[in-house]
């Protein structure tokens, strides 16, 4: 009998977090503060672009308002632990107190709240064929905005401020390391190769005793689920939720992540969040040091404001030159669950 | 507090779902055609209301605000609509016509993204809204318990020109009969020697150039723009043209009226309703009749 | 002999066009039966008639006695009716046992839940899967390529994996969708070995459509011959291959060929 190897990605992760841990101690003081923000958002947009895979890689559907789940998640987090139950804000350390408990429940329960929304805009386009999905949750990206900016409760336009910062980078290795694992164990199933195979071909699929539709909403809800999960470690990270954060723009960024790594493949997810991440904030910093010059009477400045023209053209050239992405549809050793050999 | 279904309401309805149609009319034809949701469509009509803002500034200094203006600045919102409309279609979707069609999905995605955000980064444009010139003087009649403007004709007119112009093109012209051969069968088009990434091309142009045009009536009508004016207005077109029946051109226009006017009342009820309407309609339309009110029942290909 | 599929008077129509007209006809249970008739006559309709495709305009279907006109497609396959396609459908970028598998995924038993924890009894039915599958392999000679993605599969190996994931689903009866479709003669006698095998240790029924008159007279033990929608001949394949009406209809124009 060969051994599951589950362990291998536990211990992968144990390592990156006790290593991140050590660089970031204040006596090493390699990782400073806005390091770690930086490493704590890659994580965050892991969730996003692995679980936006889920939908537009694995099941081949295509969602253009990930962020909209995600905002989702952090309005209905953030009120539970910061306007309903008005948790303070934790003391710094490692372990899990009482306070951390209950805002890792409300992540959860802003997970499912984003999870019972994508079932309501996911039902009535997924029963059927076609674009329709696309056109749902780009209106619903968009929506969600308008719905936020109109519902004083949760701050209207200025947004959900004062939120407490429970999102550490303990809480936050932990939750992504889980969803990968729920991804990962879930596409290596037999649920998954059902996904998979309305992905590759929905006809044979159905013929193959696939209930289609069943099978694109689940993808659809545990996606958008996820996204919830990652909108909510978000906004108690940022300590703030705010309308703009969300709709079709950002959106278009986990986008872009998915198609760089490569449609199907959730190693290429997870390194493309990592490393388009980091590349944005050294987009910034550089961008930010560009003199401005002169063209004729004009003052031109060169701002951070292409970083994200860029990333339209990056994305255009990847569907021209490489559609399959970085990983096209391989998967890293580590992400792979070896079967059980017989015998 | 205007009441529901008021002769105001259905005035503006009427102005707000011309814009519509001339957007959605662009949308279904190149559904219809290509079978791509061009999300970029949208991007074309703030193209179109830019280039009627630059129009009016390189000609006011010729020609005073009236008519004619009007008439010079429409043409030039049409001519760069068009224009863009068809470069997008050479370089991004034209290479991956034979690929998944996932693939132009996200490519139309990324042409969009560039679009808005080149235009508020780009320093002489800025993401800033600006306010719309008045490129005619703006005269008020009453009508019953409405109020009209000489705008209100304007968008009708305009609309109801071009549509008209369209719909004799596509039904009595050898050019619109290659149209509609194309959007049924391309390799049967192909061999029966109709050109048909010319007739593709064609479809683009009409439909940027329609696009520009609602960009300039959308300037006029409610006077500000902004490089991101166009995702919102993009989405509710392409919904009415869901409703009319996607790929069907009068399915279109009626969508897009309908649309425009279920909007302005549910606004003067609620403003959050007004901006939600658009995908009640949508959630709707794919509960109870996908194919939308004038589509018809298509057979998959087996 | 007792029908297993049964059609009763099913008509289609796409627009003003007839498709099918007006078929009754019974399949019986074990038999291989065929249904022939040129290009355009109708015979791949009334496959995707019976597999919930389309809905018949008219008429209707029983199978095993109950009404099946109407259900979904995934809804008549696990009723046991499976079927294969003429123009190839296969799940490219999945592994030749990943094929398989997800024609068994709708027997499997484990939920959502049990599958996301792997649990025991998940990773029990998992194994179980991948033996059965891995049997289906080794019958259709598919042993070497099972870790293959099926996409760089050759032809002749394509066409016997359609059929081995039709057979996954555990039908009783399975419909073949001219199953020579493109091969050459040695895989053509082949494959009528193959499908008298699969009728005889699967115990299904087996209901095909082919143009390939030699493969129909020598497999099947009952025809029905077809022509514009319309049922031309039907009975035992010597004596309507003899039937003048077939032989104008259809080996008039054909029959040089084979």
């Amino acid at each position: 009998m060969g051994t599951i190897k589950l362990p291998r990605l536990l211990i992968a992760a144990l390592i990156f977090y006790v290593v991140v841990t050590i660089l970031s101690l204040d006596q090493v003081h390699i990782l400073n503060g806005y390091f770690m923000v930086i490493i704590n958002r890659s994580l965050i947009f892991v969730i996003l672009a692995a679980s936006l895979n889920l939908i537009n890689g694995i099941t081949g559907q295509f969602s253009l308002g990930h962020m909209g789940f995600a905002a989702v998640g952090a309005y209905v987090s953030g009120t539970i632990t910061t306007l309903v139950l008005k948790l303070p804000a934790p003391q710094p350390g490692f372990w899990i107190t009482g306070p951390i408990f209950i805002f890792m429940i409300a992540i959860v329960i802003g997970g499912i709240a984003a999870g019972l929304v994508g079932f309501l805009i996911g039902f009535p386009s997924l029963r059927l064929k076609g674009d329709y999905l696309a056109i749902m949750t780009l209106g619903f990206g968009e929506i969600i905005r308008t719905i936020l900016n109109n519902i004083d409760y949760v701050g209207g336009p200025r947004g959900l401020l004062g939120i407490p910062k429970f999102s550490t980078f303990t809480t936050i290795t932990l939750f992504t390391f889980l969803i990968i694992v729920l991804l990962r164990n879930l596409v290596q199933s037999s649920h998954g190769r059902a996904m998979l195979s309305i992905r590759e071909n929905e006809l044979a699929s159905e013929l193959c005793g696939i209930d289609t539709t069943r099978y694109k909403v689940m993808g659809f809800v545990i996606g958008a689920f996820c996204a919830g999960v990652a909108g909510g470690l978000l906004a108690h990270l940022l300590q703030l939720a705010h309308p703009t954060q969300y709709g079709f723009l950002p959106s278009a960024l986990v986008l872009i992540m998915v198609y760089a790594g490569g449609m199907g493949s959730m190693t290429g997810s997870i390194f493309a969040a990592f490393s388009l991440t980091f590349l944005t904030e050294g987009l910034r910093v550089a961008f930010d040091n560009i003199p401005s010059f002169r063209i004729g009477t004009m003052d031109v400045r060169i701002g951070t404001e292409w970083v994200m023209v860029i990333y339209a053209i990056l994305l255009i050239l990847i569907m021209l030159f490489r559609t399959e992405g970085i990983m096209g549809m391989r998967e890293a050793k580590l992400l792979i669950i070896e079967e059980k050999k017989k015998k | 507090m205007a009441e529901l279904f008021s002769l105001q309401q259905i005035v503006n309805g009427l102005q707000l779902g011309s814009i519509y149609a001339l957007i959605a009319l662009g949308y279904t034809m190149v559904y219809g055609i290509v079978r791509l949701i061009n999300f970029a469509h949208g991007d074309f009509y703030m193209i179109g209301a830019y280039a009627a803002y630059a129009a009016f500034f390189l000609f006011n200094a010729y020609i005073a605000p009236g008519n004619v203006l009007v008439f010079i600045v429409l043409i030039v919102a049409m001519l760069v609509g068009a224009a863009v409309a068809m470069l997008s279609n050479k370089f991004a979707y034209k290479p991956l016509r034979y690929k998944p069609k996932l693939s132009s999905l996200v490519t139309a995605i990324g042409v969009s993204m560039f679009i808005e955000y080149f235009f508020s980064a780009f320093p002489p444009i800025g993401p800033s809204p600006r306010g719309f010139p008045e490129v005619l003087p703006k005269v008020m009649w009453t009508m019953g318990s409405a109020q009209v403007s000489n705008y209100v004709v304007i968008d009708l007119v305009v609309a109801a020109a071009l549509m008209t112009g369209l719909t004799l093109l596509v039904q009595k012209s050898p050019l619109g009969r290659a149209m509609r051969a194309v959007s049924q069968d391309k390799d049967a088009a192909k061999l029966m020697g109709i050109n048909v990434e010319g007739i593709i091309s064609f479809t683009f142009l009409i439909g940027g150039a329609f696009a520009g045009a609602a960009g300039l009536l959308a300037g006029l009508t409610y006077p500000r723009i902004m490089p991101y004016m166009g995702i919102l207005p993009g989405l509710k077109a392409f919904i009415a043209a869901v409703l009319g029946g996607i790929g069907n051109i009068p399915g279109a226009m009626l969508g897009a009226y309908i649309m425009g006017i279920a909007e302005t009342t549910a606004n003067a009820y609620n403003s959050l309703l007004g901006e939600g309407i658009a995908f009640v309609i949508l959630i709707l339309v794919l509960l109870v009749r996908p194919t939308g009110i004038l589509g018809e029942k298509t057979a998959d290909k087996i | 002999m007792s029908a297993l599929l049964s059609i009763q008077g099913m008509s289609h129509y796409f627009g003003g066009l007839k498709a099918v007209s007006d078929f009754t006809f019974d399949v019986p249970e074990g038999v291989i039966y065929g249904l022939i008739g040129p290009n355009g006559s109708g015979k791949t309709t009334t496959f995707n008639l019976i597999s919930g495709l389309y809905t018949p305009t008219t008429g209707k279907i029983f199978f095993q006695g109950k009404e099946i006109t109407g259900h979904r497609p995934f809804r008549i396959v696990q009723g046991g009716i499976a079927r294969t396609f003429q123009n190839l459908r296969i799940f490219g970028n999945l592994s030749v046992i990943d094929n398989i598998r997800v024609a068994r995924h709708y027997t499997v038993k484990s939920g959502l839940f049990t599958s996301l924890l792997r649990l025991p009894s998940f990773l029990q039915e998992e194994a179980d899967v991948r033996e059965d599958a891995m049997q289906l392999i080794r019958m259709f000679h598919l042993e070497d390529r099972a870790h293959d993605q099926a996409k760089n599969l050759p032809y002749g190996a394509l066409r016997r994996l359609e059929i081995a994931r039709a057979l996954a689903t555990k039908p009783k009866l399975v419909l073949l969708d001219e199953p020579a479709a493109g091969m050459n003669p040695k895989e053509t006698d082949d494959l009528m070995g193959l499908i008298r095998r699969v009728r005889d240790e699967f115990k299904v029924t087996v209901f095909l459509i082919e143009h390939h008159m030699k493969l129909v007279m020598n497999v099947c033990e009952r025809v029905k011959v077809i022509d514009f929608g319309e049922t031309i001949a039907e009975g035992d394949p010597k004596v309507v291959g003899k039937d003048p009406k077939v032989l104008e209809a259809y080996l008039g124009k054909r029959g040089a060929e084979c």
